[in-house]
């Protein structure tokens, strides 16, 4: 077990949970705002009306009484995600991948019957995975049909694309790609892959699982440092508008590649984990100085993107 | 950014302000720092003999008024006595009157002293200077011939008052044996001293030693000096005080007054005891300054009650630390602090295997609720419901095996356990039991860390006698609420990006 002296990660920029409390979410984040990020379905009706692609919503659940809708609203459809609005830490996340005959399917191929559905969508209405245990809403959304570009990429679960935003400049990137340790998730302390992205290019710089640098996908042996995120650009003018529509000014932004739709906006948040820094290899401090050395100067979306991928792409300073 | 400044000044005052009214309490109310200690204390019986002629009586005791003692209890027995206690130039005196007395008379006054530590005889007031006395034609010329010789060897009056009193104490010489025939040790200090015009009076006082009985007080001279008054012995011829002396009468006054009676005297009893300092200090506190405002005043009962509940902030500064600084996680951020305050009343081994018994059957009646589809509010109540059963057969069996400890598993705050039970519950259907053991271990080696920390004996003394702690308590808690620095943890978790 071994530990860093304090003024190591102190040289490499490295930005602390403290530190991302106080100095960043803190004083960037106004309180007033967290609704916006803190519950999916206001995201999401925000998102839709700033334009930006989300996942489809099938339907809402408000009551527990309108628990016995949900096989009419998925009817037809081959599969399906059902999420607590305020849920946080993808806790309380069901994903049916496939329908058959009345009967529901789990990504890892386990059925789930149709009762512990009802007891999965009770409990997010009770507010079992909200913060503070406040009632929640459960929201039934389309499934996303992936983009082939990740296959063999990752195991089971949905790749999905985090970038930190601070003040609409995209500041890092990272792919997470779920493991069979994983359980396929996208947690990197439960055992994803987490990619460290070029903001500049959307190519992988490094990747790292549990803390350790690995070179290849442990379950599908694929050489993760080949990994290319297409329509990259898309990807950054989202995330970066995506201040805008919610501004708070330190912000974690979730995408996903879908097939048809182009780059999907999952979700976002206004306290960011800091595990992008392991995959990135890099500490954030950096660039974050960098932004607020800016000042208050007003950029458009797209000047921001431009800015930001000449001065935190992989060859840049910062 | 607006400026830190008010902020650390803030801080910085509660501080001050926490730790100096923490040493106020100490060295004024006397307020012991550290718990279980103990203090001498002596009880001394006073009493007043005397045949009464018929007529009225009239009997004034000086009572003791001596810096370096305090008064902690003090009454008086007198049968058909009528009683007041003075307070004035003369000093404190008990007076008792009675119309008609006869015979023998006791009268009792009964005080505890508590010793304050003070030897200093501090004076505000200079005394005036006393007039040169006038000696017998006999005694004129030995009395001239000390005075001069021991004012030759002196530069000031207290060392004009040390010359004079190992004269008069130890060297025999013709002369002084001359002024002892007329005239008694003290009797002739004082004159020679007035002789320069020194001022100096005679004081009575009593020596305390353990369980004497019918004790006389003896003479000593004071000699006042620049603002103090020094103590001497002119019989033995030695200054200062010794440590068992208590000065009973200082004024120079007579020690008791007895009108309308005959053969009165006064004797002294004493014992010494052995006392809690905290428990002299409280009683001290009641006698002198009335209690101002503290928490001794409450009844018995709401005392105990705010003794565990300023614990809390104890626990509360020991999870901040462990989370900001160290960096441990802990599910629900102070359950930890209120499993500790339950490990106060079972102690800690009870404590854990109970909390440990409790959350396991807990969970496994839990996981057969789950299949029944409850709303979680309803399922939650059973849990309680469940979690409340649980703790009635273990403390049942435990009774019946005759161990005590598992009685005491009823402290545990039910609600809370039943949450616990839960979310761990829950947390191992999401993400498996590793994490229900790693998150459930952090949480109990919080609430033992918390648990150690509060039931340390001084932290309890301090926190409950010393209510300017909670200041500083308060001033850490802000402080650590301001650091950015890295985590303990975090310097593992990050190790792999420093020095690339």
């Amino acid at each position: 077990m071994k530990f860093a002296w304090p003024w190591e990660l102190r040289r490499a920029g490295v930005l602390n949970m403290n530190k991302r409390n106080i100095d960043f979410i803190g004083r960037y984040n106004p309180r007033k705002y967290y609704q916006r990020v803190d519950d999916k379905l206001t995201t999401k009706q925000l998102a839709l009306a700033n334009d930006i692609a989300v996942p489809d919503l099938i339907g809402v659940v408000q009551e527990q009484h309108e628990i016995a809708d949900i096989p009419e609203m998925v009817q037809g459809r081959s599969g399906f995600v059902i999420k607590p609005a305020k849920g946080s830490g993808g806790k309380g996340i069901l994903v049916i991948t496939k329908v058959e005959n009345g009967r529901y399917y789990k990504p890892s191929g386990n059925e789930i019957t149709p009762s512990e559905i009802d007891r999965h969508v009770s409990n997010i209405l009770s507010g079992l995975f909200s913060l503070g245990g406040k009632p929640d809403v459960a929201i039934v959304e389309g499934l996303i049909q992936f983009d082939p570009v990740f296959d063999g990429y990752s195991y089971e679960g949905v790749p999905d694309i985090r970038l930190i935003v601070f003040k609409g400049y995209p500041v890092m990137g990272m792919l997470r790609l779920s493991t069979a340790a994983s359980d396929g998730k996208a947690n990197l302390h439960q055992g994803a892959v987490g990619v460290g992205i070029d903001i500049a290019t959307g190519k992988g710089l490094r990747a790292v699982q549990f803390n350790e640098p690995i070179e290849f996908h442990p379950d599908t042996g694929k050489r993760l440092m080949d990994i290319q995120v297409p329509n990259w650009d898309t990807l950054l003018t989202t995330a970066s508008s995506a201040y805008e529509m919610c501004e708070l000014g330190y912000l974690g932004t979730d995408m996903v590649l879908d097939s048809e739709k182009g780059p999907l906006l999952l979700e976002l948040n206004a306290r960011p984990g800091l595990a992008i820094q392991i995959a990135n290899g890099k500490g954030l401090l950096p660039r974050l100085k960098h932004v607020e050395s800016l000042g208050n100067k007003f950029m458009e979306v797209n000047d921001r993107v431009a800015y930001a991928k000449v001065h935190f792409g992989a060859h840049a300073d910062c | 950014m607006h400026s830190r400044k008010p902020f650390y000044i803030f801080v910085f005052l509660l501080v001050v302000l926490g730790i100096s009214s923490s040493i106020y309490r100490g060295v004024e109310h006397r307020v012991p720092f550290l718990p279980g200690e103990q203090v001498n204390t002596w009880a001394i019986d006073a009493k007043v003999s005397f045949i009464g002629q018929g007529g009225e009586s009239e009997v004034s005791l000086a009572l003791p008024q001596d810096p370096a003692f305090e008064v902690l209890i003090e009454h008086t027995t007198s049968a058909g006595f009528g009683l007041s206690i003075m307070d004035d130039a003369d000093g404190r005196r008990a007076l008792w009157s009675k119309r008609a007395v006869l015979g023998q008379q006791d009268l009792y006054y009964k005080v505890t002293l508590v010793p304050t530590g003070i030897s200093r005889l501090a004076e505000n007031t200079e005394p005036t200077a006393p007039e040169a006395p006038v000696w017998a034609a006999t005694e004129q010329t030995a009395a001239q011939e000390v005075i001069d010789a021991a004012w030759e060897r002196s530069g000031s009056n207290l060392s004009y008052a040390r010359q004079l009193v190992t004269l008069v104490g130890t060297e025999k010489s013709q002369n002084l044996a001359l002024l002892l025939t007329a005239q008694t040790p003290s009797r002739l200090f004082i004159n020679l001293l007035a002789a320069k015009g020194v001022p100096a009076r005679e004081v009575s006082a009593l020596f305390l030693e353990d369980q004497r009985r019918r004790q006389q007080l003896v003479p000593f001279v004071e000699v006042y000096d620049q603002g103090e008054w020094y103590l001497f012995d002119a019989t033995t011829g030695k200054e200062g005080r010794p440590d068992n002396l208590l000065l009973w009468e200082r004024q120079g006054k007579s020690v008791l007054d007895v009108i309308g009676g005959s053969n009165s005297q006064v004797s002294f009893s004493m014992l010494m005891e052995t006392r809690p300092a905290l428990a002299t200090s409280i009683d001290m506190m009641e006698t002198t300054q009335g209690l101002d405002f503290s928490l001794y005043q409450l009844p018995l009962e709401e005392q105990s009650l705010f003794k565990g509940i300023l614990l809390i902030p104890i626990g509360v500064l020991m999870v901040v630390f462990l989370r900001v600084i160290i960096g441990i996680k802990t599910s629900g951020t102070f359950m930890p602090v209120l499993i500790a305050l339950a490990f106060i009343q079972t102690t800690l081994l009870t404590g854990l295997v109970g909390f440990l018994l409790i959350v396991a059957c807990g969970l496994m009646i839990r996981s057969y609720l789950s299949h029944l589809n409850l709303l979680l509010i309803s399922r939650i109540s059973a849990v309680i419901i469940v979690v409340i059963g649980i703790i009635g057969i273990f403390t049942l069996l435990s009774y019946k095996f005759g161990l005590s400890e598992g009685l005491t598993i009823t402290f545990f705050p039910m609600i809370i356990l039943a949450w616990t039970i839960e979310r761990m519950s829950i947390l191992w259907e999401e993400e498996g039991a590793k994490e229900v053991v790693l998150q459930g271990g952090g949480s109990l080696l919080v609430a033992t860390l918390a648990y150690l920390a509060m039931s340390a004996s001084w932290v309890q003394h301090w926190v409950f006698n010393f209510l300017g702690i909670h200041l500083v308590i308060l001033a850490l808690v802000m402080l650590m609420g301001q650091y950015t620095g890295y985590r303990l943890l975090e310097l593992k978790r990050f190790k792999p990006l420093a020095g690339e």
